[in-house]
Order: C-alpha cells, then sequence, then structure tokens
C-alpha cells in the first residue's frame, strides 16, 4: 500500500482532517442489549471509544443514560452521532462537546499499600487530591477519588510510587453546562 | 376485548392482521407450534424452501417485486444461521423482512441446548432491530411494531426470536390499532426541511451542467417517488441515471436516461457525474461501486443529497444540501417549488449540455465484438430483452458479470422489476428471489439472469420451484468460470486465474429434469431467438436454460478500483499493457 494513500473509497481514514475527542450523550430505552448495541455499533463500523459509561437515570420512563467519550475527523463524529440516532431504542445523541466544553466527572478507587514514610506521603497527596479514605488497615489505604480524568490520572500516576496496588475507575459521566436539560 | 390465545396463535393472527398472505420458511423443533397453526388455518400460506437461506432471499424477491414486507419463518440454531446472509443482504440493499425465529424454551436459553444459538447476539448486527420475546402478553405488540420498523423509515430486516414455551404460552392478544401509537424512540422524519428544499430548486433552476442520480431509495419509498420523480425529470428536461439498486424508478427507454453509472456503468453517465456542475442525488447512498475515487468524486458540482437516513449523508461525500426525508414527500415538494418559481427556466440553456452528453453517447460504451458461431452474453441479454420486452417481467439475478451485463442490456421501465442483491454481492440470491416474485406475481414471466457458479449456490430451491409448480426460468450465461473473479485476476492479477475455473459443472439439463423441471441447452447464435421463445412458453414448471457462451468475454466498461470516473476503460480493443498502466499499484489493492 502505497504511504500518502490512494484516495479512494478504501482509504477515507486517511482523509487530513483532524481527529477530535468528544463526549456524547445517549438517551435509550433500558432494555435487554441495549448496551452490546451501541458498543457493537462502535467495534462494527471502526469507531473509538475512550470511555463509555451506563446507568439508568429515569426509572420511571425506564430510561438509561450513556456517556461516550470517542475521538475521530469531524466528518466520523457526525456520522457516529447520526448512526447512533438511527437505533431503534435510542431516543436522544447530544455531541456535548459542540454546545461547549462539558462538565466531566469520573471516580476511581485507588489502592495503594505500604508502611513508614510511603505510606504519609501517600495519605498526606491524598488530602491535596482531595481524595478521601473509604478503607485501611496498617498495611493499606483505598481511596476515593473523583474529578477530571487528567487529575485521576495523575493521582494515579504518584501514587505508583507510593504502592499502588490496583486502579478501579468509572468512566466519564458528563453534563452540558446552563440551565438546559437534554432533551 | 382483549382476547387470550397461545404464543403460536398470536403469530398467526398478527400475520392475517398484517395482511400477510406468504411466509416462507422451514419448520423445526423449535417452531413446531407455530407450525401447527399454519396447519389449522388457510389465511396465511406457508412456502417451504429447501434451506433457510432461500427462505430471506425468496422473501426478499417478493418484498421488492410487491413494496410490501416479506415474511420468513425458520427454526432455532441453524436454521437462524442460515438466514444470516439473506438478513444482511436485506439490511445492505434496505428490503423489509420479518423474520420469526423459534428459540429454545427460556429456562434452557444459555445452557448450549440442543439446536441453540444466541439469534439476538448474531442478527444484532444484520438488522434494523430485533428482539427476544420472553412474555407472551408482550408478543402480539411486539410483532406488530417489528412489521412497522420494518417498512417505515428506511426498510430493513428486523428479527422476532420466540422460544418454543412462549408459543405454547398463553397470553392476551393486542390488535396493530392499539400499538400503533407514536413509537418512543422511532420516529423516522418524512418530510423535508423547506428552505432546503427551495434553495435546492434555486439551485437547480440555475444549473447550467445538472444530473439527477438516483437509487434504490426511490423504488422502497413506493410507486408514487417513482412517479414524481418522473414528473420532476421531465419538467426539468435535466439528465438522469441511477444505481444498479435504482433501475426502473425512471424509465430506460426515455431520452434523459443516461443508463446506469458507476464501475461498470455507462460512459455518458460516468462522464456526466464527474463533469456536472449540479448533482442531485435521490435516494442513493454514494456507495465505492458509484464514487470510485472519492478524491477526484465530481470535482466541479455541488451536491444535493436527498434521503431518509441521515447517517447517509456525509458519509462518503460530503454534500452541499442534505435534504432528510422520504422521497416521495421531498419529490412533491420540489415539483411544487419547481413551479413556483419566479421565472420558470429555459430548457433551452442546457443545450450545450447535451450537445456533450450526445458525444459521450456516440461512444457507445456498451458495444462488443459479436461473432457468428460463439454466443457472446451480451448478445444472448439483448435477444432476451426483445423477447420479454412487451411482456409482465420481473428479472431477478445473481451475482458477477452476467448481473453487471443485465443491467447494462436489459431496459427496465417500471420500478419493482429488477431483484439484485446490491450492497451485499450475494451469489444464490437470484433463484430463491425468482421464486419470491413468481409467487406474489403468477402470471408473471420471472427470469433469474444467473450464472454458471452462482446458481449453484442456491440450486436445491429448484426443488421449491417444482413443488410450487412455479414456471421460473433460471438463464444461465454459462462461461465455465466464476466470470467476475475471472475478469478481475486477468485485470489485477496477471492472468492467474487462482481457482476460478469450475473444472467439474453439472449437467445443467439433467439436473432441471432430475428436479423435475424442464432444462434446455443453447451454444449457438443462430439458435437463440428460437430457444428463448421455447423457454418462455414453458408453463407450470421451472426451467434452467444453459446459455453456452464465450469463456473470456469481459465486462466493460470499467472504473478500476482508485480511478475516477473520466478514467474508465473503454471496450474490449484495450490491451492488457493498456490495463496495467491504467489500473496502477495502489488500485490493484483495493477491492
Amino acid at each position: 500500500m502505497s504511504e500518502k494513500g490512494t484516495g479512494s473509497a478504501y482509504f477515507l481514514e486517511e482523509r487530513k482532517d483532524t481527529t477530535e475527542r468528544h463526549t456524547f450523550s445517549i438517551l435509550v430505552d433500558n432494555e435487554p442489549g441495549v448496551l452490546a448495541r451501541i458498543a457493537s455499533l462502535f467495534s462494527g463500523r471502526g469507531y473509538n471509544i475512550e470511555s463509555l459509561t451506563v446507568s439508568e437515570t429515569d426509572e420511571e420512563r425506564r430510561l438509561s443514560r450513556f456517556t461516550v467519550v470517542t475521538t475521530g475527523t469531524p466528518m466520523v463524529l457526525q456520522q457516529i452521532r447520526n448512526q447512533l440516532d438511527r437505533l431503534v431504542p435510542v431516543h436522544s445523541v447530544t455531541d456535548l462537546t459542540v454546545t461547549g466544553q462539558p462538565i466531566e466527572r469520573e471516580l476511581a478507587l485507588v489502592k495503594v499499600s505500604g508502611k513508614g514514610e510511603k505510606r504519609i506521603e501517600a495519605l498526606r497527596l491524598a488530602e491535596i487530591f482531595r481524595a478521601s479514605v473509604v478503607d485501611t488497615s496498617t498495611e493499606h489505604f483505598v481511596f476515593e477519588i473523583t474529578g477530571k480524568s487528567s487529575k485521576i490520572e495523575q493521582f494515579i500516576t504518584i501514587m505508583r510510587e507510593l504502592g499502588l496496588v490496583e486502579v478501579s475507575r468509572t468512566g466519564i459521566a458528563a453534563m452540558a453546562r446552563g440551565a438546559q436539560g437534554l432533551a | 376485548m382483549a382476547r387470550t390465545m397461545t404464543g403460536a396463535e398470536m403469530v398467526i393472527k398478527v400475520l392475517a392482521e398484517q395482511g400477510v398472505d406468504f411466509i416462507f420458511g422451514y419448520p423445526g423443533g423449535a417452531v413446531l407450534p407455530i407450525y401447527d397453526e399454519i396447519f389449522q388455518q388457510e389465511k396465511v400460506k406457508h412456502v417451504l424452501v429447501r434451506q433457510e437461506g432461500g427462505a430471506v432471499h425468496a422473501a426478499e424477491g417478493y418484498a421488492r417485486s410487491t413494496g410490501k414486507v416479506g415474511v420468513v419463518l425458520v427454526t432455532s440454531g441453524p436454521g437462524a444461521t442460515n438466514a444470516v446472509t439473506g438478513l444482511t443482504d436485506a439490511l445492505m440493499d434496505s428490503i423489509p423482512i420479518v423474520c420469526l425465529t423459534g428459540q429454545v424454551p427460556t429456562h434452557l436459553i444459555g445452557n448450549d441446548a440442543f439446536q441453540e444459538c444466541d439469534t439476538i447476539g448474531i442478527t444484532r448486527p444484520c438488522t434494523k432491530h430485533n428482539w427476544l420475546v420472553k412474555d407472551v402478553n408482550d408478543l402480539a405488540r411486539i410483532l406488530h411494531e417489528a412489521f412497522y420498523i420494518a417498512k417505515s423509515g428506511r426498510p430493513g430486516p428486523v428479527v422476532v426470536d420466540i422460544p418454543k414455551d412462549v408459543q405454547f404460552a398463553t397470553g392476551t392478544y393486542v390488535s396493530s390499532s392499539n400499538t400503533a401509537i407514536a413509537h418512543k424512540s422511532y420516529r423516522p422524519k418524512l418530510k423535508g426541511d423547506q428552505p432546503a428544499i427551495q434553495h435546492a430548486v434555486e439551485l437547480m433552476a440555475a444549473a447550467k451542467r445538472p444530473l439527477f442520480y438516483t437509487g434504490g431509495g426511490v423504488i422502497n419509498s413506493g410507486p408514487k417517488a417513482s412517479q414524481l420523480l418522473r414528473e420532476l425529470v421531465r419538467q426539468t428536461g435535466f439528465p438522469i441515471t441511477s444505481t444498479l439498486m435504482g433501475l426502473g424508478a425512471y424509465p430506460a427507454s426515455d431520452k434523459q436516461w443516461l443508463g446506469m453509472l458507476g464501475m461498470h456503468g455507462t460512459y455518458e453517465s460516468n462522464m456526466a457525474m464527474h463533469g456536472c456542475d449540479l448533482m442531485i442525488n435521490i435516494g442513493a447512498r454514494f456507495d465505492d461501486r458509484i464514487t470510485g475515487r472519492t478524491d477526484m468524486f465530481s470535482p466541479g458540482s455541488r451536491k444535493i443529497h436527498i434521503d431518509i437516513d441521515p447517517s447517509s449523508i456525509n458519509k462518503n461525500i460530503k454534500v452541499d444540501v442534505p435534504i432528510v426525508g422520504d422521497c416521495a414527500y421531498v419529490l412533491e415538494d420540489m415539483i411544487r417549488a419547481w413551479r413556483g418559481l419566479a421565472s420558470s427556466p429555459e430548457k433551452s440553456a442546457l443545450k450545450g449540455w447535451w450537445k456533450q452528453i450526445d458525444q459521450w453517447r456516440a461512444v457507445n460504451s456498451l458495444k462488443y465484438k459479436k461473432l457468428d458461431d460463439v454466443i457472446m452474453p451480451q448478445y444472448a441479454l439483448e435477444r432476451l430483452q426483445a423477447h420479454i420486452k412487451d411482456r409482465d417481467a420481473y428479472i431477478s439475478t445473481e451475482v458477477g458479470q452476467h448481473q453487471m451485463w443485465a443491467a447494462q442490456f436489459l431496459k427496465f421501465d417500471e420500478p419493482n422489476r429488477w431483484l439484485t442483491s446490491g450492497g451485499l454481492g450475494t451469489m444464490g440470491y437470484g433463484l430463491p428471489a425468482a421464486i419470491g416474485a413468481q409467487i406474489a406475481h403468477p402470471k408473471a414471466l420471472c427470469i433469474d439472469v444467473a450464472g454458471d457458479a452462482s446458481i449453484l449456490m442456491n440450486i436445491q430451491e429448484m426443488s421449491t420451484a417444482v413443488q410450487y409448480r412455479l414456471p421460473v426460468k433460471v438463464f444461465i450465461l454459462n462461461n465455465q468460470y466464476m466470470g467476475m473473479v475471472r475478469q478481475w485476476q486477468q485485470l489485477l492479477h496477471g492472468n492467474r486465474y487462482s481457482e476460478s475455473y469450475t473444472e467439474a459443472l453439472p449437467d445443467f439439463v439433467k439436473l432441471a429434469e432430475a428436479y423435475g423441471g424442464v432444462g434446455m441447452r443453447c451454444d449457438h447464435p443462430a439458435d437463440l431467438d428460437d430457444a428463448i421463445k421455447a423457454m418462455i412458453a414453458v408453463k407450470d414448471k421451472p426451467l434452467i436454460f444453459d446459455c453456452r457462451v464465450a469463456a473470456l468475454a469481459n465486462c466493460f466498461p470499467m472504473i478500476p478500483s482508485g480511478k475516477a470516473h473520466n478514467q474508465m476503460l473503454l471496450g474490449e480493443d484495450v490491451s492488457a499493457e493498456e490495463i496495467d498502466k491504467a489500473i496502477g499499484k495502489e488500485g490493484k489493492v483495493l477491492v
């Protein structure tokens, strides 16, 4: 295959457009298989998923809300939106990034084990990051931390030197700023 | 008053209420309760195929030739997995299909039970939507919804998976009138955006080199869309070309018609696509067989795109005026807006454009060398066309060279007459599709234009045709090769015909007779007309016509992969070196 690509229909990904990172909120009927439907659409059409979270958010109408962070060229992002929108159980697809920087938060549980100076240092740094201790013994802490992904990543990086054992992250929950709600 | 009945009874009741007269299927353990109900009624007639894949293609042929929903009934496990190719085919070509699959009893799901498979998981990516029904009280509602989803918006296949215990269980039936309330989340947009339509019409009025490019969406929208298309095309005086799926929406005998476009389209249609200043895409999707090289696709044109599916817009080609809506609604509004223009545009302004098109037409890109002692495949189809042109004919095809030649040489003046597997390119589609069309139109002339390789992929359906006394004609252009594979090997792989020659073909005449049909053979051009006449005269039985054609004929014109519309290869007289030069290294890696 040539380096520069041929511009044929088979090399669409070689367009020069730059890729962007967008956050989508998708409201769906909470029915069996809906997660597989959304996830397999991404894998089947070769779209990226950087983060995916889902939970029921409207018990009465049995609606679930997906938050998907994905990357692509503007054309691909529009495709993702349209492809999601035509799935039968999908009520609405909102590209939160188009309407302005959305609020994005993630929660992580971070287990750190160690003794002595490192243990004290871990606790001190956790306070700086406003992480709270949700489980402890004389040899470990489990911290709960929320915030932007970048903050969580920074915290994890630091804890790596202080006896990081394991990490569990929720993925991103996101919402647009302002008074308006999702359609 | 709510009525209670078993799940199996509900299935039949819904089919009757939805106006289904024929279903295509194959029984098995997990659908026995439904088959028991079929046995005890006469409203819904069942057509027994010989393999479930044939059932879906037959339902596609039925749907495509009638505009109605095609219905399939198969059992669990292998019944469902055999249906997958047909479902994918229907998804790619937007054919409305409701496929009912049996499933093992709910308490056995997930246990690797006999003939169990994850039907919903397997068919999720190849259906518009699918359901597993776990409660008999949901069954009737889901089945009505299934019909609605299959036929509305951009049509497509749906699967309803029904466990055997749900078929036996008793529950409450709901009629379609009680479920017809607006769907919670699925609401296809039918009417186009008015300002966009107005803008489109103004662009049309100002265009110097306009072109309509229409697709299967016009046919899917229904006969009214085809009527409106004809009206708009005639009023504007613009030239029109169609995709493979769009043939018949506009009459091929009309002088504004440029023929099919795309990889094996006519020179004039592809050159017009390349040279137009305004492209009006109605119900087509800029498929890669149409666009060729995308960065050189119609470089000087503004593009209007009318499609009911928003995800078709800006998928492959960026357009200037997108209009989301049903073709019939949008065409109606466009005609109104065109009539309402302040000053009606002069048709004479297009004179230069038509003159240019006539020069391209004069190239006569479908020409081929006739031979005296060997039947050229193109000649066989020209003669076939001459004999069917005044008849009530439905043509299906398999996939390959014969399919492209049929698209080039058979002329369709009406929609729903041309049944072919466009998107998926499924060999083995044509015979069952012709059976489905013949079931729907018992008096019509239904012909499957086939290749010798494709026909063997669903040859077992001959047995179905015999059982129902269907006079389907299988017209095989027999060149003993997988012709399109061979052509690509010749053009792209140095004449190395790897596995594309079928060394042991059956005797098609004896094969037809063995099934209980009629077999015919013709290998000389001089005998062809009489043989075709004799073929058409056969009633009540399927027939295989083994038309022996030139073995190494190539399908031209052709836009090689990775090339633009104005870089077509024309005719048989191109040399091997020219072909090699034209295609280039990058093109050879493309499909």
